[in-house]
């Protein structure tokens, strides 16, 4: 296709958007277009889980004590009970499908990453945004703030605020743990994660700031709403997506600490936090049960931030175009 | 430069206070009562309001966290009774300054759990510390050299792996299969250097490549960026053109140039690691400073999590300090504005 003289700038002549630069050099990067590829599969299985379940593909929440025997109840046959029907064996006990919970966990695990980081980008990039083009003192009391969130210890504050937030959110809504627990980790997730997304913001709107189209923009007449939504944001997208995919597998990761450390999600609802903390009591009689899900998150983790790092060289308009 | 210290001092104080009054308002404004978790199962409402008065947890917030910060500066006894001090001296539990407060459910001052948990985080992050630095930075610079070849590849590639690795996974892999499964190293307990440095490293070493595995993954991306940048620069030309030997130029006029994000960020790493290792600690059942703050959480034991938030909020802020003053040392082109 162009691509071959897409990517060579001595050859090509014809313009190019920077969204056309950007997928011609993603289409390049074979690593990138795994992960994103991945990625891609795990939001859609994450999606399809209720529907799987539903339908009775998978079954995470009934058990078969016929797979499970002996001291213990820990599964018949080798790596925890692997077998045909259960790709990654059995939980020890109740001989519930891991596989099943591994995927119906996955939505619960993204949900609250995802949405935890969208609560991260709208409030840092309303408070860069802010920041950066109000300058003065606006923008020295808001640097001060974000300053001050970072120096929060934040898995401590996460954990610490677990004991009276979930249990506030819970008398509130009139729910049972899991629900008010997903909310606390959204809301306190996303919000010890904004300062990261208001000094990008800030930074990319201060040098956005001095640049001639801009300028331009302004020697034309235009308003401030127009400079801001028209000229501006359309700039910010990039750091905005590129931040974006780098803060969700750390969100999927702290949900992950947070469930292990037995304060986030608890059983019986399946995150990659509960099984895992569940899946502690049996690390040493049966290691497969960490094993398959810990891999699992593993993977999910990883083709994120290799798809971060991958769009983050793509949309970089520093690095070098050969 | 005396001017730049002093009022980065200042501004340290400030922070701690911000963030210790943040915290005490959260804690002291919540629905749950402090003093129903002083009292166990045999409760009954005048030992409940005993507590409470003992404790103090009757006053207003504010006049609660007046009494913590001048128990920071002047110490403090517990409980604040005149009449009982007169009476039953030997009743009063004394708490001198820093005083970080009383743990109703532990019956001790949090200064005396802090200072038997402490060795032990240093422990852990000190060899940690030295360990990714040594294979962060070092992994870093040989990538840098052999750019694009397969060292490099397999050496980025394997920082991904460790950076995208939970760190609770790793530890859980390696308490399981090295040390209970196969014996090959102790099951990690902690040992004092002062007794044993030989035992106390044995039993340490699982806990330091958990973290190490994970910190090194990001120094040896930071070392890689900033090295493969330097050593496009001229003066690098300059000296190779010169006849400097090929380790000089790397060492002093390479590895010099990048010395200042590094210092950055492993003060910054240093400093959140010394206020406890929570998912390490909790994953090898070291009892250190991450470990209490858990069990603080999990036992409801607010003025240790007020504490142990303030502990470590001040290693993050005195980190962050740190780091900028060193900048004036490392990098002759920063002069710091005062």
């Amino acid at each position: 296709m162009a691509d071959t003289t897409a990517v060579d700038g001595a050859v090509s002549i014809t313009g190019r958007t920077p969204w056309q630069i950007t997928r011609a050099r993603l289409a390049k990067d074979r690593g990138t277009m795994v992960a994103m590829g991945a990625a891609i599969f795990f939001v859609l299985l994450a999606v399809a889980a209720p529907a799987l379940t539903a339908l009775k593909l998978i079954d995470p929440y009934n058990g078969n004590d016929k797979l499970v025997g002996g001291l213990g109840s820990l599964p018949i046959g080798a790596f925890g009970g692997v077998s045909p029907q259960h790709w990654m064996g059995v939980e020890p006990g109740t001989g519930r499908d891991i596989f099943a919970r591994v995927v119906a966990g996955l939505t619960v695990s993204l949900v609250v990453a995802v949405c935890a980081v969208m609560v991260s980008v709208v409030l840092g990039t309303v408070i860069g945004l802010v920041a950066g083009t109000a300058g003065g003192r606006v923008d020295w009391w808001l640097s001060r703030l974000t300053d001050f969130v970072l120096s929060f210890p934040q898995t401590l504050m996460l954990i610490a605020l677990s004991t009276i937030v979930i249990d506030i959110l819970q008398a509130a809504m009139g729910t049972d743990r899991t629900p008010a627990s997903m909310i606390f980790m959204i809301l306190v997730m996303g919000f010890f994660g904004w300062p990261i997304f208001a000094r990008v913001i800030r930074g990319q709107v201060l040098s956005l700031k001095e640049r001639e189209f801009i300028e331009a923009a302004r020697s034309l007449g235009a308003n401030r709403r127009r400079i801001y939504f028209k000229e501006l944001l359309p700039h910010l997208w990039a750091p905005i997506l590129v931040y974006t995919t780098l803060v969700m597998p750390q969100n999927i990761a702290t949900e992950a600490a947070l469930g292990f450390l037995g304060v986030g999600i608890q059983a019986p609802t399946p995150s990659f936090g509960s099984i895992l903390n569940d899946s502690v009591h049996y690390a040493n009689s049966d290691p497969a049960y960490f094993i398959f899900p810990g891999v699992t998150l593993f993977l999910v983790v990883l083709s994120f931030n290799l798809l971060g790092d991958g769009l983050r060289d793509a949309l970089d308009p520093k690095a070098d175009r050969q | 430069m005396f001017y730049y210290i002093l009022r980065r001092l200042a501004s340290v104080v400030v922070m701690v206070f911000l963030i210790t009054a943040t915290t005490f308002a959260l804690f002291f404004a919540s629905p749950i009562d402090p003093a129903r978790y002083t009292c166990g199962k045999n409760c009954t409402p005048t030992i409940l309001e005993g507590n409470r008065k003992a404790l103090g947890y009757d006053q207003p917030a504010t006049v609660q966290y007046g009494k913590f910060i001048a128990g920071l500066v002047v110490g403090r006894e517990f409980p604040d009774n005149e009449q009982l001090k007169k009476d039953h001296p030997e009743q009063i539990v004394k708490c001198p300054a820093p005083c970080l407060g009383y743990s109703p459910s532990q019956h001790r001052t949090i200064n005396e759990m802090v200072s038997e948990a402490w060795p032990i985080s240093l422990s852990i992050a000190i060899g940690a510390f030295i360990l990714w630095m040594v294979i962060g930075v070092g992994g870093g610079i040989i990538s840098a050299l052999n750019k694009g070849k397969w060292q490099d590849r397999s050496i980025v590639g394997t920082a991904l792996i460790g950076f995208s690795l939970p760190t609770f996974f790793v530890g859980l892999v390696l308490l399981t299969f090295p040390a209970i499964k196969w014996g090959a190293v102790p099951i990690p307990k902690y040992v004092p250097f002062t007794e044993n440095p030989a035992l106390w490293a044995a039993n340490l070493i699982l806990p330091w490549i958990t973290l190490a595995f994970f910190f090194a993954a990001s120094y040896v991306r930071l070392t890689r960026a900033y090295m493969i940048e330097t050593l496009s620069e001229d003066y690098i030309r300059t000296a190779n053109a010169k006849g400097v030997a090929k380790w000089a130029v790397i060492f002093k006029h390479g590895l010099r140039a990048v010395m200042t994000p590094i210092v950055t960020a492993a003060g910054l790493d240093l400093g959140g690691l010394l206020g406890g290792a929570i998912i390490t600690e909790s994953v090898f059942s070291l009892h250190g400073l991450g470990y209490l703050a858990v069990h603080s959480v999990t036992t409801m034991d607010l003025p240790t999590i007020v504490a142990m938030v303030m502990i470590v909020s001040t290693f993050i802020v005195v980190a962050n300090m740190l780091v900028d003053i060193a900048y004036g040392f490392i990098d002759p082109r920063v002069k710091l504005a005062s």
